[in-house]
């Protein structure tokens, strides 16, 4: 049986892995602006103004045929008394015409449904909404089109939403994951000071250290130490939630371990469960991890429509630690 | 120190986190209805669906003695929703309630829409359009999130208009909530057949770094702060910029003393400094911080200095 192909939404921190996600077969392509207003606000990433006319640009000449398109995260919460440079990067989008907005505040999507009505907006994962009563407000407060769901919900229960929600699913198929619902996390500002909702970063290379004890390597955030790593084994990125702790006489990766999403073996069952759109995590990665990724995934949602057996990619050189799991999808994870 | 200018500041028990046996949680209940210097108190389950059920017999006795002793009763809601069973039992709460039904969830927020709720801190309320938006949707009463630093909660105060707003002052701070649980993981155990054994860890579970540096409190599928969250010296900022309401969370303390404390500090009785010390008697189990307030690491506390305008 064919299907409409999942559509596959695709990360860029630079132009040049918005070439190479565009050339890989991206049907979307999601990116921020070098600032605050977005949640992966890191230094040497993101998009200026300019590169975000280039970006349009080039979607829409290089795309798949009919075009690639651009949605740009607004997607950190705006500051009480400082929103300016949120309403800022809703008017520039508008204004470049961008095929949607990803935002999470509530006050920004009435910014946004108010002003720029004709602007399309999708709700950010960020805003957390697990729930149809939630999706449904979002949607007819706001007109969101579209709901990038919270990686804490089972398949069960994504096709159980989607039957009570007259809007779009995307969910997140490939990369990092929040074991904590997003949006509702502070555990990198507790240790650090910066913070995913107000700031756009979470446990920030700012304040990583790595120090030789011994034979071993120990990870540090702020005033914590995160891992351990003894001789030849390579040293993880101190994420907080995935770090190694002690508690009830136990030393282990207490909140999850250091693992990456991917959900390739799981896009008929997605499918099925009525989602629209695939996304895959790494605005912070290089053009080659995005380029090996996307055409992973556009050959695998391809064969996937055409009711052929998605064949096996191996991606383990790109998830962390050589390790994958699906995630909240499967109920064992909870 | 200078004195609060305005003296009819209120205090709220905030909702038990944690999962104590149903008959603890009765009694503290009844000591709190009697005893503490309460205005109002959140009754209900914030942190996992199976727990709600365990307390449910004993409610309609605690509701009974808190309106007996004249204090508000606010009924809180799950802070993440996942199933539609889940949605049921907020919807549940909302028409069996006798006060105000606190939403920390925006889905619960759209069920209370046009009728007179709270919003509770696990909802992103961050700027004043968000308030604004909440507030003409019914909202009238609003905690804000942990993580705020002063100057926001300046800005936000500034721009309540009516909508009451409620900043927690005193207790271990959620950090995150998640649909795994950890103290079920901890213990090898599926979360569908967890044998409640967050019950062991009334205050939390403390996680420890590899250096031994406690650092966190594990809560079921919720993590909190292993410091515990007090603002004392900052109360008279917090009056000034028009917050009225200040939140306790409950702990395996006296927190009837912990009330009289704070009810002192608010009425210009005791002194910050002193204030503190009684509390640091009353909570041995961890050291204070308020780093979120001046916007930095919230593990850190911080020697007193008001916000700049």
């Amino acid at each position: 049986m064919t299907t409409e192909p999942l559509e596959l939404v695709c990360p860029a921190g630079t132009p040049a892995a918005l070439h190479s996600a565009v050339d890989a077969g991206a049907d979307a392509v999601y990116l921020g602006l070098r600032d605050i207003t977005n949640a992966r606000n890191f230094p040497g990433l993101n998009f200026t103004p300019a590169e975000l006319r280039d970006a349009l640009d080039y979607a829409r000449q290089h795309g798949r045929p009919g075009g690639c398109r651009i949605f740009v995260a607004i997607n950190t919460f705006p500051a009480a008394g400082r929103r300016d440079p949120w309403e800022r990067a809703v008017d520039l989008a508008a204004e470049l015409g961008v095929d949607a907005v990803i935002l999470a505040d509530v006050g920004l999507l009435d910014y946004a449904a108010r002003r720029h009505p004709g602007l399309r907006r999708h709700l950010s994962v960020q805003a957390s909404a697990s729930n149809a009563e939630a999706i449904r407000f979002y949607h007819e407060a706001f007109g969101v089109r579209r709901v990038v769901l919270p990686r804490v919900l089972t398949l069960a229960e994504i096709a159980a939403l989607n039957a009570r929600i007259p809007v779009e699913t995307e969910v997140f198929a490939f990369g990092g994951m929040c074991v904590m619902a997003e949006g509702r996390c502070a555990l990198s500002p507790y240790a650090t000071g910066k913070s995913p909702n107000i700031c756009g970063v979470c446990s920030p290379a700012s304040h990583v250290r790595y120090e030789q004890q011994g034979d071993t390597l120990v990870s540090r955030l702020g005033g914590f130490t995160i891992d351990a790593f003894g001789p030849g084994v390579p040293a993880g990125y101190p994420t907080l939630c995935k770090g190694c702790f002690r508690a009830g006489g136990r030393t282990a990766h207490l909140f999850e371990e250091p693992t990456s999403l991917n959900v390739i073996g799981l896009i008929p069952e997605l499918t099925a469960a009525g989602v629209r759109a695939l996304k895959i995590e790494g605005r912070q990665r290089g053009r080659a991890y995005v380029a090996r990724v996307v055409a992973a995934f556009r050959s695998a949602v391809d064969a996937a429509a055409r009711g052929e057996a998605v064949e096996a990619t191996d991606l383990s050189g790109l998830t962390e630690g050589g390790r994958a799991t699906s995630g909240a999808y499967l109920k064992t994870w909870q | 120190m200078s004195r609060p200018a305005a003296p009819p500041a209120a205090l709220t028990l905030g909702p038990l986190l944690f999962n104590w046996p149903a008959e603890a949680r009765r009694d503290f209940y009844f000591r709190m209805a009697d005893e503490a210097p309460l205005d109002s108190v959140c009754l209900g389950e914030v942190v996992c669906s199976k727990r709600a059920p365990l307390f449910q017999r004993f409610l309609p006795a605690v509701v009974e003695r808190f309106k007996r002793a004249g204090k508000e009763i606010l009924h809180t809601t799950l802070a993440l929703v996942m199933s539609p069973q889940e949605m049921a039992e907020q919807r549940a709460i909302a028409a069996d309630a006798v006060g105000l039904v606190e939403a920390n969830d925006l889905g619960c927020a759209a069920v209370l829409q046009g009728r007179s709720h709270a919003i509770g801190p696990f909802v992103n309320v961050y700027n004043e359009g968000t308030l604004r938006v909440l507030a003409s949707r019914g909202a009238v009463r609003v905690a804000l999130p942990f993580e705020l630093p002063g100057e926001s909660l300046r800005a936000l105060a500034a721009a309540a208009g009516e909508t009451e707003l409620e900043v927690q002052v005193f207790g271990r701070v959620p950090l995150a909530i998640s649909a795994r649980c950890y103290h079920a993981r901890l213990c090898d155990l599926p979360k569908s057949a967890c044998r409640y054994v967050c019950d062991r860890d009334p205050d939390g579970l403390t996680v420890e770094t590899l250096d031994g540096d406690p650092f966190l409190a594990m809560n079921g599928t919720q993590t909190l702060s292993y410091t515990l969250g007090r603002l004392t010296a900052e109360l008279a900022d917090l009056v000034a910029m028009g917050i009225r309401r200040f939140r306790l969370s409950p702990h395996r303390i006296d927190m009837a003393a912990v009330a009289a404390v704070y009810r002192d500090l608010l009425d210009g009785r005791l002194a910050a400094a002193e204030a503190e010390e009684r509390l640091a008697d009353l909570a041995p189990f961890a050291p204070a911080a308020n780093g979120f307030w001046y916007g930095t690491e919230g593990a850190r506390q911080v020697a007193a200095a008001p916000v700049a305008e």
